[in-house]
């Protein structure tokens, strides 16, 4: 067995596992049910509650938010499925930039909604669950956005750490917010966070806001000018990267190198000892790692450390020598004795472009299959993932797609999402669906109309079947017959429709009438399915057939269902009663040969039939007495049909 | 121009314009949403509004708010306005509520509820459909009853038991006493009320494979066109005092069709939406209006709204109906979706805007509808 990578959580169930009961457990798709066993360690065996516990590990699902993550999710999913693989792979680069983009979209209007809700509810724990429904999403969003870079981009040096840029501004917004109310306040030279605010954007790399904030100061005061100009001119001429500009990384990383020297000499010259503020920014600028850290506060993050660590001190920096500087930017950050958290470590295995790690890393963190599915799967698609053949057969991204999608198939109302999620699985997943699908709970017609498309569609028939004959029995079992046919002819089940022709022709000898007339006169090429359909549809039209005095056509009909074999044995005595009134007409209905025919079905039905020890007498004399009757009719019958043939027309 | 979508966190089943009263002239502006397949079904009103300033980006401006809801028991089968302040809703547990939705649309409280209206001896039966004539009503289900409401009576009116030995999918009025319905083994049956019998006055079908047809829809002008869809996808138009052939046969979608409607205040243009996740425009190209084409016959071709393409783009019509001059008679398709969603469940048209929902739990809604 596999080794544990992190050590199994308790749950604890209230109500379950007192008095030293032992709890039992089933899986089930998406849930546990515990129950608590007779079974007991010492003492008398007793019963044990009578509760059948659920427990769900994946809550999320359940959030009316979140549900619009899913369903904005699985449309981008499909889309994605749908690039064809013959595109250029420099446009395809920019389609999976923008379906990334999508995702992350989609994720922070969930994470708004959440936000506002929050806010405005007054339930203070929904408000707490909201709270922590929304730091999830900001961490998914922060490690989207970082494998988006890292990964899908794949920047090399030089826009590399401009995109990093944009990753720490976009998830550290407290900043645009606090400047905004230094800059609209009475004086903003005069407020309070006033220089922290020229220092977070110092951090950021966001040069120019901070010279236009530092100009506020600069106006005051006339003696000082001269160095808030000097601050000035280092800042505006901080070189920053063009990706596409003419300029080389060379010559860029010359041109940076001269500007840190002058930032250098500044320190050195005591230019800014008047202003300890402008001198914190310019040992900054250089890069001066000691200050940088006594800025933790305004930092709050040990990425942001990292990333403003190389803007200030290696700007031209590489991929592959990223996870050098992230590492020791951790350590340093947190300190010898802080232990890093999930998130921490999630984002330190991106940075070291441990995909798998990653991965694996979120996987344990997050309670829902969610993330790991459709980063993985877009990972897949930009070709990333080596094909990293796990135990059971199938690769990583089928892996974590089929979870989520059997995570989904548990929900009463989601499956459906999940089916499209199923048929991009090339290797599993329509094994998966054909077990899911049968146990969909179907309530209504329309439900089971849904579900049987989609299995038609995919030319699932023995689900097809399953499906149509619990409906059918349904059908059934409340006397709606036509639906059950109905539903016998969508699965071409010909024993299920003869099972509904018996128990059409079981209504009729009970009651003498056929039920459901509007069903049986309008039957239709479906009468072929089953023979007994077929002989019930013919029979009926028989009986019309006689309700409107066509005789002759209605005596052809008849002898034909007895001559074909259509007609069922233990129904021949009847069909041959129902003959007894044609004979008796005054006019001859049937002809010599119809006659002699009838004759001989009489005689095979008697000769079959083997004398019943449990017929009473009173069955036997009815029996006999119908014999009789017949045979005397047909007798009389066939001497006029003789003499009537006989006779030459003049 | 595309329509708006707001994802509402349930699968919608239907999805209706409040009737606008008739003296103003205006768009509407409320329309109702009905859930399935949820553990609670709502019954929910929402506006859709020309805020006239428009937010960060354009597009949010006519995003449909949530005015109230209502708690709904069982999958809301079908909704109808009987009036502007009331809405009826059939259920899958049998049952018909009236819900009253009061004059500034804060609240919707429940007016009046027959239980168990249609159901089986041991079981419920689901309610499939509701149609409206204030003051009365017409349910149908699965148990295969037709039954006859008035809006302020308790009891039921009228019952007509077994009227069908399969279940009935939709039901339409033709006139105020006679209505129309489509069952499950592909028949139309009109039903008059004034006759004191439970047998249809009169049974339509089409010959050959008895497809289930599950929506119907009359001509707003003449009551005699009636046009119906079924689970092949098939549009069909019948004119129901002649026999027993529908006038025409169009190849409309993939899958089944789950409702279709004539728009009311110009019927020369029809509209339908399917299982298929599409959402089809119909509109004659010809000057003739719709009834002078049923009686010369039309083509028909799909057009493809965005280009993408799609299933049965390049199949010709089937027509079944062919006479005359009828290359000159044409109905052209566009489709109203930017792209193919899940199924689209339900659609509603009045004067130039549409609402639809989807299984993929989104609602769209398109004010400039070209009528």
């Amino acid at each position: 067995m596999e080794e544990v990578d992190v050590e199994p959580s308790t749950t604890v169930i209230p109500g379950a596992g007192l008095h030293q009961k032992h709890l039992g457990f089933e899986w089930g798709p998406g849930d546990l049910l515990v129950y608590e066993t007779n079974y007991k360690l010492q003492g008398p065996r007793s019963a044990g509650s009578l509760f059948v516990h659920i427990v769900r590990k994946d809550e999320d699902i359940c959030s009316p938010i979140l549900r619009k993550l899913f369903n904005e999710s699985h449309l981008i999913f499909v889309g994605l499925q749908k690039i064809k693989e013959d595109v250029p792979s420099k446009n395809k680069k920019s389609q999976f930039v923008s379906i990334s983009k999508n995702y992350r979209s989609v994720i922070r209007a969930c994470m708004e909604e959440l936000q506002q809700n929050a806010v405005s509810t007054q339930d203070g724990s929904l408000a707490s669950q909201y709270g922590d429904q929304v730091s999830i999403l900001l961490a998914i969003e922060l490690i989207w956005n970082l494998c988006e870079v890292l990964f899908i981009d794949a920047a090399p040096a030089g826009s590399l750490l401009l995109h990093l840029l944009d990753w720490v501004r976009l998830h550290k917004s407290d900043v645009d917010t606090r400047a905004r109310e230094v800059l609209q306040s009475d004086s903003p030279a005069l407020h309070q966070s006033y220089w922290d605010v020229v220092i977070s954007l110092v951090l950021q790399g966001r040069t120019d806001e901070a010279r236009q904030v530092l100009s506020k100061r600069a106006s005051l005061r006339a003696e000082s000018s001269s160095v808030f100009k000097r601050m000035d001119g280092l800042l505006q001429t901080m070189p920053i990267f063009n990706p596409s500009g003419t300029q080389t990384l060379t010559e860029f990383d010359v041109k940076w190198r001269h500007w840190h020297e002058e930032c250098d000499r500044c320190l050195q010259d005591n230019t800014f000892a008047s202003n300890r503020h402008l001198e914190t920014i310019c040992k900054i600028l250089v890069g001066d790692e000691d200050t940088l850290l006594e800025q933790k506060e305004l930092l709050s993050t040990w990425y942001h450390f990292l990333v403003t660590r190389l803007l200030f001190t290696h700007p031209t920096i590489k991929p592959p020598d990223l996870h050098y500087y992230a590492q020791s930017s951790m350590n340093m950050f947190l300190g010898p004795r802080a232990s890093p958290e999930p998130l921490d470590i999630i984002l330190l295995s991106a940075f070291e472009f441990d995909l798998h790690q990653v991965i694996k890393d979120c996987s344990i963190a997050l309670n829902n299959w969610w993330f790991v599915a459709h980063l993985t799967d877009l990972l897949d698609h930009c070709k990333l993932l080596q094909s990293h053949n796990l135990h059971f057969g199938s690769n990583l991204r089928e892996f974590l797609v089929l979870e989520y999608a059997s995570g989904l198939f548990s929900h009463h109302s989601l499956w459906q999402l999940a089916v499209d999620y199923f048929d991009h699985c090339p290797e599993f997943g329509r094994v998966y669906l054909e077990l899911q699908i049968e146990r969909v709970p179907l309530d209504t017609e329309r439900k089971a109309i849904k579900v049987l498309r989609i299995c038609e569609d995919r030319q699932m028939s023995e689900q097809v079947r399953s499906i149509c004959k619990i409906m059918a029995k349904r059908a059934l079992r409340n006397n709606r017959l036509g639906s059950a046919l109905s539903w016998s002819i969508r699965a071409k089940d010909a024993a299920f429709a003869t099972l509904i022709s018996e128990r059409f022709l079981q209504d009729y000898s009970n009651k003498g009438s056929f039920t459901d007339l509007d069903l049986l006169d309008n039957l239709g090429p479906a009468m072929l399915l089953s023979d007994r359909l077929t002989f019930l549809g013919k029979y009926r039209e028989f009986h019309r057939l006689y309700g409107e005095n066509r005789f002759s056509d209605a005596a052809k009909l008849l002898l034909s269902l007895m001559t074909a074999k259509i007609a069922p044995r233990n129904l021949w005595m009847t069909l041959l009663t129902d003959a007894l009134p044609l004979l008796e007409q005054k006019e001859v209905i049937f002809s010599v040969d119809q006659t002699y025919e009838l004759m001989s079905c009489l005689e095979e039905l008697n000769s079959g039939t083997k004398p019943d020890s449990n017929q009473t007498d009173q069955d036997d004399d009815i029996e006999s007495t119908k014999t009789e009757l017949l045979r005397l009719a047909l007798a009389r019958n066939l001497a006029m049909a003789i003499v009537k043939e006989g006779t030459i027309e003049t | 121009m595309d329509p708006v979508a707001k994802y509402i966190s349930q699968k919608i089943s239907k999805t209706r314009w409040r009737p606008i009263s008739p003296a103003l002239l205006q768009q509407p502006e409320v329309f109702a949403t009905g859930s399935w397949d949820n553990e609670n079904n709502k019954v929910s009103i929402w506006s859709v509004e020309d805020h006239g300033a428009s937010t960060m980006d354009g597009e949010f401006d006519e995003e449909p708010q949530l005015l109230c809801d209502s708690q709904h028991e069982g999958d809301v089968m079908d909704l109808q306005f009987l009036d502007q302040d009331r809405l009826v809703s059939a259920s899958s547990s049998g049952a018909v509520t009236i819900f009253k939705l009061q004059p500034d649309c804060q609240a919707l409280s429940l007016a009046h509820v027959w239980e168990r209206a249609h159901r089986y001896s041991c079981d419920n039966a689901p309610c499939t459909a509701v149609v409206c004539r204030s003051p009365e009503l017409v349910s149908v289900g699965e148990d295969g009853r037709v039954i006859l409401y008035k809006a302020d009576q308790t009891e039921v009116v009228r019952v007509i038991e077994n009227a069908d030995s399969s279940t009935i999918h939709a039901v339409t009025f033709l006139r105020t006493t006679e209505v129309l319905t489509v069952n499950s083994i592909g028949q139309l049956k009109m039903w008059d009320f004034r006759q004191q019998s439970d047998s249809p006055a009169q049974i339509l079908s089409l010959t050959g494979d008895r497809v289930p047809l599950h929506c119907v829809d009359k001509h707003p002008n003449q009551q005699h066109i009636v046009a119906t869809g079924g689970q092949d996808g098939m549009l069909c138009i019948w004119d129901v005092r002649q026999g027993n052939t529908p006038f025409s046969l169009i190849e409309a979608h993939s899958a089944e069709m789950w409702e279709v409607h004539f728009h009311p205040s110009n019927p020369n243009h029809l509209f339908t939406c399917s299982e298929d996740g599409s959402l089809l425009h119909w509109e004659t190209t010809s000057g003739s209006d719709m009834s002078t084409l049923l009686q010369r016959g039309w083509n028909s071709r799909v057009v493809s709204h965005s280009g993408v393409p799609l299933a049965g783009e390049n199949d010709s019509v089937v027509s079944a109906w062919l006479a005359g001059d009828s290359s000159k008679n044409r109905l052209e398709a566009t489709h109203m979706l930017p792209s193919q969603t899940l199924s689209v469940n339900s659609l509603d048209v009045l004067e130039q805007c549409l609402v639809c929902g989807t299984d993929g739990e989104a609602v769209y809604v398109h004010r400039k509808v070209p009528v």
